[in-house]
């Protein structure tokens, strides 16, 4: 694409997103819908402002982030070092496999009611909920991604006197690190969808999935879509930022993988 | 006495199609700092053999003796370097690379750097000490290679057609690089290669592998001098005599196939 | 290099161990997957038979299959089933059609491209279910809210995928198709979309797994009328655990059926067929 055909579509987008606007905002003021309902741009903005400055916004972003990377984190510790045995060994695979393919299909959100009952409303629940959504993309991604590892690469380590743990550490896991990345990402996604979800259901105090589902109940639909545009960010920000800078760092530097687009 | 002794070493693996019979009853020596050559068609074993010394392979008969011990496994005494590019680590520098048999010494850091380095300089690549093998071209992946093989000061050196996926020319400058570091490391060398020429340039002696089974037909002692000039009429003599072994007939009957059909 | 077969001898670093279907007996293999279920079964079994937790949140195996077989035979959880599935099949064939049509009409008009490029790329990364919510004040509780976020939801991968397909439709095909007269409404039935067929597929799987993914939830909170979802949530009040647990098992059938049942075969007759997927 020519520079000047790049700037007519950077144009056009952004005469687009302005239009929209624009549309929107005369909906708004229309008086067609109740202003509870369709709250105006500038509503939006200063219930987002305001949440941002009385703390309670980033307060509520602060429980949905400390869930989601706590549960994450529970993820990779299981999820990598299985997938790995599962790689190595035939036992842990023809063992987890079958577990694996018949709970994937249940979507973490159907555990919800379940793991209430167990473990009551709050931060345990949701941990849990994304617990299971990350775990299987970071199992199976390991798994494959050992299976990945190039068999010279393993041979000349031993040939240059690596043991089992240095094999492990040393050639194996940065061996299947494409894998073990692209498993983090849909890890990542997966428990972000998750932890909204289980937020709505399994009611806490704080939490941006909870925020949302509370403004419903005081028609507020102003403090919805600022909460939403908080999530849409931070989850844009995690991808493009934490991961992206990841990739980076290691597997695009490597030419393991080639560079995306954006 | 031979530094490294094939006893009777016979190799068979399991197919689909029952038992096949790779390498049977192989037996020569290598004296200390020889650069062997082991020459034949696809399907001669000759790959097989190269895993066997290594270490990769252990053989259904027969043994491996390295300067008089039997070879059970992989160890610090042979460096390996194969045909793919992709051998090297990506996620490691050509240096790291190269120190990594070292790291596993449990050498430290500045020290195994340094000798990463001065292999480095070996193969003539000290500029590209802190490239990503994805920036290399495939003839200075080979040449990291090499020196990785040789950074942790291994009596044998063991290349399975290191030069084959390269270009001609490439080729070309490689063997002469090889010649050289073979002639300042004084290593013992065992090269597989089907290209007769590279084995002419190469070696002092080459053995003539036929294929199914695996077996050794001849050996040949290349008596040129070094450097070896491969436009020569004396090189292209031996050249001639290599390949009309490779070219003649295995008489059958003698070799019929007990062992059925290999694909 | 034919010669070194035989990774099975390699020592102690051998190379990973690749997945060679062995051969071995139909019942043998059919024992072995069954083994860490009887395993994980057995277990479960214990815990639930030790007296650690309450029986009415740690239910025994029998009876959630009892409960499964009640409510199957009293027609409850066939009835659940079929709202969840029609929610399911209404929402995601609207994503599809509005889907498809979208993103081929961004993959042939750049004017399109450029103005839908931008507000698909903002809202797309939002979790579905965090809409719900919002679709729940605006069309109110119950199916339309439901089936319309479910539809919302799945459209994201069925447009960005029929997108990239359509652009990556190879100009030779175009330009040998037009020259053997093809033109319009052909080139596009005949050209255009087997071309992108591929990844308009792969867009479709994606999206019924999102669909599938968030309306179990979405029907949690819709306070749908009937459905799977609705079912093992309202299960909660009572303390109801086998009930939940049968549900939860019918959910995970049907995702699979969803998995392998429609798509591998579509893939296959297609596709696959054509060899432009292994």
């Amino acid at each position: 694409m020519s520079a000047s055909e790049t700037a007519r579509s950077r144009y056009r987008s952004l005469v687009a997103l302005a239009v929209m606007a624009g549309a929107y905002e005369g909906l708004a003021r229309s008086g067609a819908f109740p202003s509870a309902l369709l709250p105006t741009l500038p509503a939006v903005a200063e219930a987002l402002l305001m949440g941002v400055a009385d703390g309670t916004l980033l307060r509520h972003a602060a429980s949905t982030l400390y869930r989601v990377l706590v549960g994450l984190g529970l993820a990779v510790l299981v999820g990598v070092p299985l997938g790995v045995l599962m790689g190595r060994l035939r036992a842990v695979e023809s063992f987890v496999l079958p577990l694996a393919s018949a709970l994937m299909p249940i979507p973490s959100l159907a555990w919800v009611p379940v793991f209430i009952l167990w473990f009551g409303l709050g931060n345990a629940t949701a941990i849990g909920i994304v617990v299971y959504a990350a775990l299987f993309p970071m199992l199976l991604n390991a798994w494959s991604g050992v299976r990945s590892v190039n068999p010279l690469w393993l041979r000349a380590g031993g040939s240059m006197g690596a043991g089992p743990a240095d094999l492990f550490r040393k050639v194996i896991i940065p061996g299947s690190s494409p894998f073990i990345i692209a498993g983090l990402r849909q890890a990542f996604m997966r428990a972000w969808i998750a932890v909204v979800g289980a937020e709505m259901l399994a009611a806490s105090d704080w939490g941006l999935g909870w925020v949302i589902f509370d403004a419903k109940e005081f028609l507020k639909a102003d403090t919805m879509l600022a909460s939403l545009a908080v999530i849409g960010l931070l989850g844009f920000a995690f991808e493009r930022w934490v991961f992206g800078a990841l990739e980076r760092a290691t597997v695009q530097r490597w030419g393991m993988v080639r560079a995306g687009k954006g | 006495m031979p530094y490294i002794e094939v006893y009777e070493v016979s190799h068979a693996y399991d197919t689909p199609s029952g038992r096949v019979a790779g390498v049977v009853g192989v037996s020569f020596g290598i004296e200390p700092s020889e650069f062997l050559c082991l020459v034949g068609p696809s399907g001669c074993g000759k790959s097989t053999l190269l895993n066997i010394i290594a270490g990769f392979l252990s053989p259904t008969s027969g043994e491996v003796r390295i300067g008089g011990r039997v070879v059970t496994g992989q160890g610090l005494d042979r460096g390996v370097v194969f045909q793919d590019f992709a051998q090297l680590f990506p996620w490691r520098t050509a240096l790291r690379n190269v120190a990594f048999g070292l790291e596993m010494k449990g050498v430290p850091k500045n020290e195994r750097e340094e000798i990463a380095m001065e292999q480095l300089k070996l193969v003539k690549l000290e500029k590209f000490a802190h490239a990503y093998p994805h920036h290399l071209s495939g003839g200075m992946q080979q040449r990291v290679a090499i020196a990785r093989a040789l950074a942790y000061n291994p009596g044998v050196l063991l290349m399975d057609e290191p030069f084959a996926a390269l270009d001609a020319l490439t080729r070309d400058d490689m063997q002469r690089l090889l010649s050289d570091v073979w002639r300042k490391t004084h290593k013992t060398v065992v090269y597989v290669t089907h290209n007769v020429a590279e084995a002419v340039f190469l070696a002092d002696r080459v053995l003539v592998m036929t294929p199914h089974p695996g077996r050794v037909k001849t050996e040949i002692a290349i008596r040129l001098p070094r450097p070896r000039d491969p436009l020569s009429i004396e090189f292209l003599d031996c050249q001639k005599e290599l390949l009309r072994h490779l070219v003649e007939p295995t008489p059958i009957g003698k070799d019929a196939p007990r062992n059925g059909g290999i694909a | 290099m034919a010669d070194a077969i035989g990774a099975d001898a390699i020592g102690a670093a051998g190379p990973v161990a690749a997945p060679t279907p062995h051969r071995e007996s139909g019942w043998r293999r059919v024992l072995r997957t069954l083994l860490p279920f009887i395993v994980v079964a057995g277990i479960w079994e214990a815990v639930s038979h030790s007296g650690l937790f309450h029986p009415r949140l740690f239910p025994t195996i029998e009876a959630v299959a009892a409960q499964f077989v009640r409510l199957t035979v009293s027609g409850v959880l066939p009835y659940h089933a079929a709202g969840t599935l029609t929610r399911l099949a209404a929402g995601f064939a609207l994503a599809a059609a509005v889907g498809i049509a979208i993103g081929i009409v961004m993959g042939r008009w750049k004017l399109a491209e450029d103005t839908l490029l931008p507000p698909v790329s903002v809202a797309a990364p939002i979790p579905g279910i965090a809409y719900a919510p919002l679709f729940l004040l605006w069309f109110g509780p119950g199916n339309a809210s439901t089936v319309l976020l479910v539809a919302f939801v799945s459209s994201f991968p069925v447009v960005f995928n029929t997108w990239t397909g359509v652009k990556s439709v190879r100009e030779v095909w175009l330009r040998s198709a037009v020259a053997m007269g093809a033109g319009g409404w052909r080139l596009f039935l005949k050209v255009v979309l087997p071309g992108a067929l591929p990844f308009i597929l792969t867009g479709l799987r994606l999206g019924l797994a999102q669909a599938w993914r968030i309306l179990v939830g979405v029907e949690m909170l819709a306070a749908v009328p009937w459905g799977l979802g609705w079912m093992i949530f309202g299960a909660r009040e009572f303390l109801n655990t086998d009930v939940m647990l049968a549900g939860v098992a019918v959910i995970g059938a049907i995702g699979l059926a969803l998995e392998k049942g429609v798509f591998e075969r579509l893939e296959r007759l297609t596709v696959v067929r054509w060899g432009m997927m292994t």
